[in-house]
């Protein structure tokens, strides 16, 4: 709490929201689709120190600050909350980002928890052995376009509104646009046969606090350069597990 | 036609079975649908019965809905075992996401190859990384559920990850007495007990027959 005060006027207590602090590397991984939705809800949130060495893990695992001695780890309202679907959960509520009732949110849990199946296909990709990585990739970009993309286009095809779930703005949103960026990071015409994903796309990346965070200079994060890929892995001991 | 929610899975455990112990926590009855060969998956597809191809497909309440905690979140919320607010929600998820993690290593090992299985991984992670968090948490509190002293989806789930692990290592919980006694305690709600008595819809471990029936059902043509 701040006071601000000036001579002869009435005090002034300014209360300075304390913005969620995430602990994470800088980079993508998990902690991205937080970022994503902390930044189309408007809320303005800073990164820790970003973890670079073993040692720093350690000391955050050592100092309690993990439930389950892994990152991602949010700090939000007196909370060191882990576990990247309960940290989305807890700030889609908070942010009217949910859904109106129990069934919208049902239809958005459903569509979100495809969409980050398929980021995890993705984030898996650096990971895959040099022989296997041309497989994968087809697998990628098969299981986009045959199994998750046409679900989407015909969701919003058929109801004809603008965001996925309810006629309102909500998670299921930003998690798709997410997808669909690094998809076509993928492959660059991916949207090609989804008309009105591409619309989609262009629409809600048009939306003010979404368009902020698409701009240089956000806190979005590049895709991981592959030489930094055994040091990542080596902060987190990460084996093919 | 049944107001009962209908499962549509394989007849084994995998990735249903949390399912199936939360509606039997919450003492709703259900009715399965067992997926034994692969004509029968390839229709469920055609029929558009799969929002992306795959089960755990839950019919309930007019949805078909599949994906695991959507249907879990769903059931949770609709039950009253997901909590009295937002902060009880996101203390009930983190710990359900953290037994959802250790059943996972379980619910992959007869899938994964004979020379690439670590159950010395897994016995490593349920005592160091996750059964120590439950026993702190319940020891703090003193409470007999894991959130805000009542009955919740974290609770179920908790429970059937105690008993998956102890069923690769009977002696698991010998360091945790605190979670012993809540083991016994749990076990002893009468839902949970009917669900864990002879007869009941609980799946038993996987087989080779289950491995063998789940490759056949999926396998492309």
């Amino acid at each position: 709490m701040k006071e601000v005060s000036e001579p002869g006027t009435l005090c002034e207590i300014q209360i300075m929201a304390i913005k969620p602090k995430l602990h994470y590397f800088n980079g993508r991984g998990r902690m991205e689709t937080i970022r994503w939705l902390l930044a189309a809800a408007g809320v303005e949130f800073e990164e820790a120190e970003y973890l670079e060495t073993r040692k720093q893990y350690e000391k955050l695992i050592q100092d309690g600050s993990l439930l389950f001695q892994q990152v991602p780890m949010v700090e939000i309202d007196g909370m060191k909350m882990v576990q990247t679907r309960a940290i989305l959960n807890y700030i889609a509520g908070k942010h009217n980002l949910y859904g109106k009732d129990l069934k919208e949110r049902a239809l958005i849990d459903m569509y979100v928890e495809a969409t980050m199946d398929l980021n995890e296909m993705i984030m898996h990709h650096p990971l895959q052995p040099p022989e296997a990585r041309a497989k994968h990739l087809a697998s990628i970009i098969e299981k986009a376009t045959t199994r998750y993309f046409p679900v989407y286009e015909k969701a919003l095809k058929d109801h004809g509104q603008d965001f996925l779930v309810g006629n309102r703005f909500s998670r299921a949103d930003v998690q798709l646009l997410e997808t669909i960026l690094i998809a076509e990071e993928c492959k660059p015409d991916i949207l090609s046969k989804f008309p009105v994903l591409q619309a989609f796309k262009a629409r809600i990346s048009n939306i003010p606090t979404i368009k902020k965070f698409l701009q240089p200079g956000s806190q979005k994060k590049p895709p991981l350069d592959p030489k930094l890929l055994p040091k990542v892995m080596s902060i987190f001991n990460i084996s093919n597990e | 036609m049944s107001g009962k929610p209908k499962l549509t899975y394989f007849n084994g455990r995998g990735r249903m079975e949390s399912v199936r112990w939360l509606l039997a926590a919450a003492g709703v009855e259900f009715e399965e649908e067992f997926l034994e060969t692969s004509e029968q998956y390839q229709k469920l597809i055609k029929d558009g019965a799969l929002l992306f191809d795959q089960v755990p497909l839950v019919e309930i309440d007019g949805m078909k809905m599949v994906q695991t905690r959507a249907i879990l979140s769903y059931i949770a919320a609709k039950c009253n075992l997901y909590g009295k607010d937002p902060k009880e929600r996101a203390f009930i998820d983190m710990y359900v996401e953290g037994t959802a993690d250790l059943m996972g290593m379980i619910i992959t090992f007869p899938f994964t190859p004979p020379q690439k299985r670590n159950l010395a991984l897994i016995i490593e992670r349920a005592t160091t990384r996750y059964f120590p968090v439950y026993e702190k948490v319940l020891k703090q509190h003193g409470q007999d559920f894991l959130v805000g002293n009542q009955f919740s989806w974290a609770d179920v789930q908790l429970l059937e990850a105690i008993l998956m692990v102890e069923e690769k290592e009977p002696t698991v919980l010998s360091n945790f007495p605190v979670l012993q006694a809540f083991k016994a305690r749990i076990s002893n709600i009468p839902t949970i007990k009917k669900f864990l008595q002879l007869g009941s819809q609980r799946k038993p471990p996987p087989n080779d027959q289950y491995v063998a029936t789940v490759i056949e059902v999926l396998k492309k043509d």
